[in-house]
């Protein structure tokens, strides 16, 4: 075995193209795909129309959680027993007081986002050249759809726990999608020429990023199941406490050894702010809602608003956590020793 | 070139194969909304039927030996003041904004629900033909703590100018959730299984709550505003007497009746069981 020192591409569409280039002929297949996706990146105009529909799309999902998190923190996700009707009808407007206003303004909510992502679909399949995003815009159709639908049957079926926390979850994942869309349409993502500082530090900062949005996710799923009833609230709490450390160890590791690389340094100390403000909600929401509002007769100002903030920082936690992966995934790419068998090499020589 | 063509079509195979599994999934769910909107309404359609208990002859009593329990259910230590409601969510809602969780007067404890929980044997009761009236009048339940015999009609009305949603929650009764309008036709329900303070709820008013129990034999009551209940016709023997109340939850009380006996048993519920 003879050990060659050099740059592998072990992940990132987007390295710099020279790079790719140089080593086009030890590509292995999912390498060529990657650079076929960069060279369809380079190729896509922006188109700032378009961007702006995408981040007033990833807006009112922002809202549509604020108001899914408002019927849940208001008690109100039955005040409406029917779906897809409301009060037997598809058009008519229900008199909006009570819980009605909550239920029935996030179903209105929702319509309107699922209107907003069909549009925004159709309109990225006309205009897009980069297919892998074409086929994420239609994703997030199916997304919206499958929430819509999750969202019904957890009506229809009295709030079952599980059903209740995959609408939550779901949530997220589209809120994701949505944000993603957003940034992959943006100026600087189609225009820019990435700045490759390669990452030798185990683990790497790529993988320390995808843990984060692991244990995000896993954090959310929790969060949800406490909220929704089906487990008490010691794992999501316990889990704030990994969920700290990981994504402290993230933004330092960030920081420290690329805070020189604007995208990786925004999102990075953002998704810092952001956790700090989570945690600080997260305690503000136990004590309303389980130490001080336990066995209260109604939802009460303060619970609502501290666990419906505490749900919408925690979106904005997540989307930041894979903006930050993506980014990292485009710029800081890893560096690895490349070991080739001693017989082939001397077959090449001879 | 060939095994560039094979790439390809693995390529389109796996793109092919996700998409399908993508629509199967949105069918499935869709598939799934379908079934369950449809389980829900034959659920409801068939309830008179499933839910009623099989016919059996009831265990006859003999009125000129039956006797009477009665008595208070006291509250001991300082009565928490009621929480406040606030109902400026509904123009609609106008009444009485205080919580009925735990009403004391003059040391007298209202809302106790008092049953027979033992000694009645094998012994079977016919079920009362009159219904047993649920009102939701000034955006609150009337009574606040409701009894009914297993299989008993319960009519609930809607005296508000708004509309209502009743929900019961049951561990061992099912669960049905249905909205109420203004001047809208009583419902008429019944509950198939004994369960003790069954909560019911409406999730437009998120502060109307109430208790539904619902037991197999005629011998229950529920204290008034003066914490007074009385159990007639009870056939003579020893009882266990149980007195459960929303939040001071149960105590039990062993009781003997002979022929024509009228006998009193109070109970007490300490400040600190809450």
């Amino acid at each position: 075995m003879i050990r060659t020192s050099g740059v592998g591409l072990r992940h990132g569409p987007l390295q710099s193209f020279r790079k790719i280039r140089e080593s086009d002929s030890q590509l292995s297949h999912a390498g060529r795909r990657t650079k076929e996706l960069f060279l369809k990146a380079l190729a896509t105009p922006y188109n700032r129309a378009h961007h702006v529909f995408a981040v007033f799309t990833a807006g009112a999902t922002f809202l549509l959680i604020i108001a899914g998190a408002l019927v849940t923190s208001n008690d109100a996700g039955l005040s409406v027993p029917d779906w897809p009707t409301t009060f037997g009808s598809l058009t008519k407007m229900p008199h909006m007081v009570g819980g009605v206003k909550f239920e029935h303004g996030h179903r209105m909510v929702a319509e309107f986002v699922g209107v907003l992502t069909i549009i925004l679909a159709i309109w990225t399949w006309r205009v897009e050249r980069r297919r892998w995003l074409r086929l994420l815009a239609v994703a997030g159709v199916g997304t919206v759809i499958a929430q819509g639908i999750l969202g019904g049957i957890t009506v229809l079926h009295m709030l079952p726990p599980a059903i209740s926390t995959a609408h939550a979850a779901l949530a997220q994942t589209f809120f994701c999608i949505a944000v993603l869309i957003a940034l992959f349409t943006g100026r600087r993502w189609i225009e820019e020429q990435p700045r490759i500082e390669f990452d030798t530090r185990s683990p790497s900062l790529i993988t320390l990023t995808w843990l984060s949005v692991f244990v995000l996710y896993v954090q959310l799923i929790l969060g949800a199941m406490f909220r929704h009833h089906g487990i008490g609230w010691v794992p999501h709490v316990l889990h704030a406490a990994v969920v700290a450390f990981v994504l402290s160890w993230t933004a330092v590791r960030a920081l420290s050894q690329f805070s020189h690389v604007d995208e990786v340094r925004t999102p990075a100390v953002t998704m810092l702010s952001l956790m700090i403000v989570q945690l600080c909600l997260g305690f503000t929401a136990f004590l309303t809602r389980v130490a001080w509002g336990h066995g209260a007769v109604q939802p009460e100002l303060p619970m609502v608003i501290s666990t419906v903030a505490h749900v919408a920082v925690g979106a904005l936690l997540l989307a930041t956590a894979i903006v930050l992966a993506v980014q990292v995934w485009r710029h800081v790419p890893v560096a690895f020793e490349e070991e080739v068998p001693t017989v082939e090499r001397k077959a090449v020589a001879a | 070139m060939a095994t560039r063509l094979q790439e390809r079509c693995s390529d389109i195979m796996n793109r092919k194969t996700l998409a399908m599994l993508g629509v199967l999934a949105l069918l499935g769910l869709l598939l799934l909304a379908a079934c369950s909107k449809k389980n829900t309404s034959e659920e409801q359609s068939s309830s008179p039927t499933s839910e009623s208990q099989p016919p059996t002859a009831s265990t006859p009593i003999d009125p000129s030996t039956a006797a009477t329990v009665s008595g208070t259910a006291k509250f001991d230590g300082t009565a928490p003041k009621p929480p406040k409601i606030d109902m400026s969510q509904d123009p609609a809602c106008k009444g009485d904004n205080t919580a009925e969780t735990v009403v004391v007067k003059d040391g007298d404890l209202a809302n106790v629900f008092v049953y027979v929980k033992d000694g009645l044997g094998n012994r079977s009761f016919d079920v009362p033909k009159d219904s047993v009236v649920l009102d939701q009048k000034g955006c609150r339940y009337h009574p606040h703590v409701l009894a009914v015999m297993a299989g008993q009609n319960v009519e609930i009305k809607n005296d508000d100018p708004t509309t209502h949603n009743i929900h019961p929650t049951p561990k061992d009764n099912r669960e049905w959730n249905e909205s109420q309008p203004p001047s809208a036709a009583p419902l008429q329900k019944t509950f198939a299984r004994e369960e003790i303070m069954l909560p019911v709820k409406c999730n437009q008013h998120p502060w109307m709550k109430m208790y539904v129990n619902v037991v197999k034999s005629p011998f229950y009551a529920v204290t008034g505003p003066d914490g007074k209940y009385e159990i007639k016709g009870l056939p003579p023997g020893d009882y266990t007497l149980a007195f459960v109340h929303e939040k001071l939850g149960e105590q039990d009380q062993k009781v003997t009746v002979a022929p024509k006996d009228s006998k009193t048993v109070d109970t007490t519920f300490k400040a600190g069981g809450m």
